[in-house]
C-alpha cells in the first residue's frame, strides 16, 4: 500500500543551474526520497536550484520541512533555491506556515530563470 | 487469567454501533498507509458538503495528525495501531453541520497542555504539524484516555472557510 515511484521525476542541468521536476504527493513516506535527491543535488552546489512542483498534488509538513532544509543548505553555500508551479492546494501549506514569504516562488520556470 | 479471551471481551465491550454517517479506518503506524487515508478523508469531506478549500484543510489536518501519531506517539514507523473515525455531523439546534475526526493511537502519552504550535518567526525544518492542524480545523482537542495512548478530536464546520485571500479566517494565534 504505497506509492513507489520517485518524487523527483527528472533532473535537468544547464550551466550552473539545476531543475528538478517533482511528481505525485509528498507526504511523510515520500519526503524521505525527496530529501535524499535534494541533498545529492545540492551537494554539487549549483548556483540556482529550481524545483518544479507543477505535478505535485499534495504536500504535508514533512515535505515543507524538506524544502526548508534544502533552502537553508543552498543559502549556506551562496546558492538560490526557487520553487515553480505550485498549485493552489500545495500553496496553502506555505501560507499557513507563513513560508510563502520566505521562499522564492514563481509561476513558471521562465519567470524563475529571469527573476 | 489474562490473555486473548479477556482482551476479546474488552474489545467487544468497546464496540460501538456505526451508522451510514460514520467511517472507521484502522491502519498501521506506517507512512506508507497515509495516501489511502488521505483519499478516504477527502471523499468524506466532499460528501459532508465542504468546498474544495475546506476539503484541503480537512485532508491536511488529518495527514498532520497521523504523521504526529507515527512520529511522536510511536517514535517512528511501526506496526502499531492507529484508528481514525470520521463522522458527518448534521446541522442541529446547537450544532453546525460539519465533519468530526477522531484519531486514536495507543502509544506514548503526553500532557495535552504541552501540545502546542511553535513560533512561526523561526524558520527551520519541522514542528509545524500542530500549527497546521489548529489553523485548518475549528475545534481541536487532545486527551489522554485512561487505557493508554492519545486521542485527538477535530471538528470542522461546513462553510467555515470562505476561501478568499490567503487563509482568511484561519489566522489564529498560538503559543
Amino acid at each position: 500500500m504505497t506509492e513507489t515511484n520517485s518524487v523527483v521525476q527528472k533532473i535537468r542541468r544547464e550551466k550552473d543551474m539545476v531543475v528538478l521536476e517533482l511528481s505525485g504527493d509528498i507526504d511523510l513516506h515520500r519526503s524521505v526520497d525527496l530529501r535524499s535527491s535534494l541533498l545529492e543535488t545540492l551537494g554539487e552546489q549549483p548556483a540556482v536550484t529550481v524545483i518544479n512542483m507543477r505535478e505535485v498534488g499534495f504536500m504535508d509538513s514533512s515535505g515543507l520541512a524538506t524544502l526548508v532544509e534544502a533552502m537553508q543548505l543552498s543559502r549556506r553555500y551562496g546558492g538560490q533555491l526557487k520553487l515553480v508551479g505550485i498549485s493552489r492546494r500545495v500553496r496553502s501549506i506555505f501560507e499557513i506556515s507563513r513560508l510563502d514569504k520566505i521562499f522564492q516562488i514563481y509561476d513558471n520556470e521562465a519567470e524563475a530563470l529571469s527573476g | 487469567m489474562t490473555g486473548g479471551f479477556e482482551e476479546h471481551k474488552t474489545r467487544m465491550a468497546q464496540r460501538e454501533d456505526i451508522s451510514a454517517d460514520q467511517v472507521e479506518i484502522r491502519l498501521a503506524a506506517d507512512p506508507a498507509c497515509l495516501c489511502v487515508v488521505r483519499a478516504a478523508v477527502q471523499k468524506a469531506a466532499e460528501m459532508s458538503g465542504f468546498d474544495e478549500h475546506e476539503v484541503d484543510d480537512v485532508t491536511l489536518a488529518l495527514e498532520e495528525a497521523l504523521a504526529n501519531a507515527i512520529r511522536h506517539s510511536y517514535g517512528g514507523p511501526c506496526e502499531e495501531l492507529i484508528v481514525v473515525k470520521l463522522r458527518k455531523v448534521p446541522p442541529g439546534r446547537d450544532q453546525a453541520a460539519g465533519l468530526e475526526i477522531i484519531v486514536r493511537d495507543f502509544g506514548r502519552q503526553v500532557d495535552p497542555q504541552e501540545i502546542k504550535g511553535r513560533d512561526l518567526e523561526e524558520v527551520r525544518p519541522g514542528g509545524l504539524g500542530v500549527h497546521i492542524i489548529q489553523s485548518s480545523m475549528d475545534e481541536v482537542e487532545y486527551t489522554r484516555p485512561a487505557d493508554g495512548g492519545m486521542q485527538l478530536r477535530m471538528f470542522k464546520v461546513v462553510g467555515s472557510s470562505n476561501g478568499a485571500g490567503p487563509r482568511s479566517g484561519h489566522d489564529k494565534s498560538y503559543d
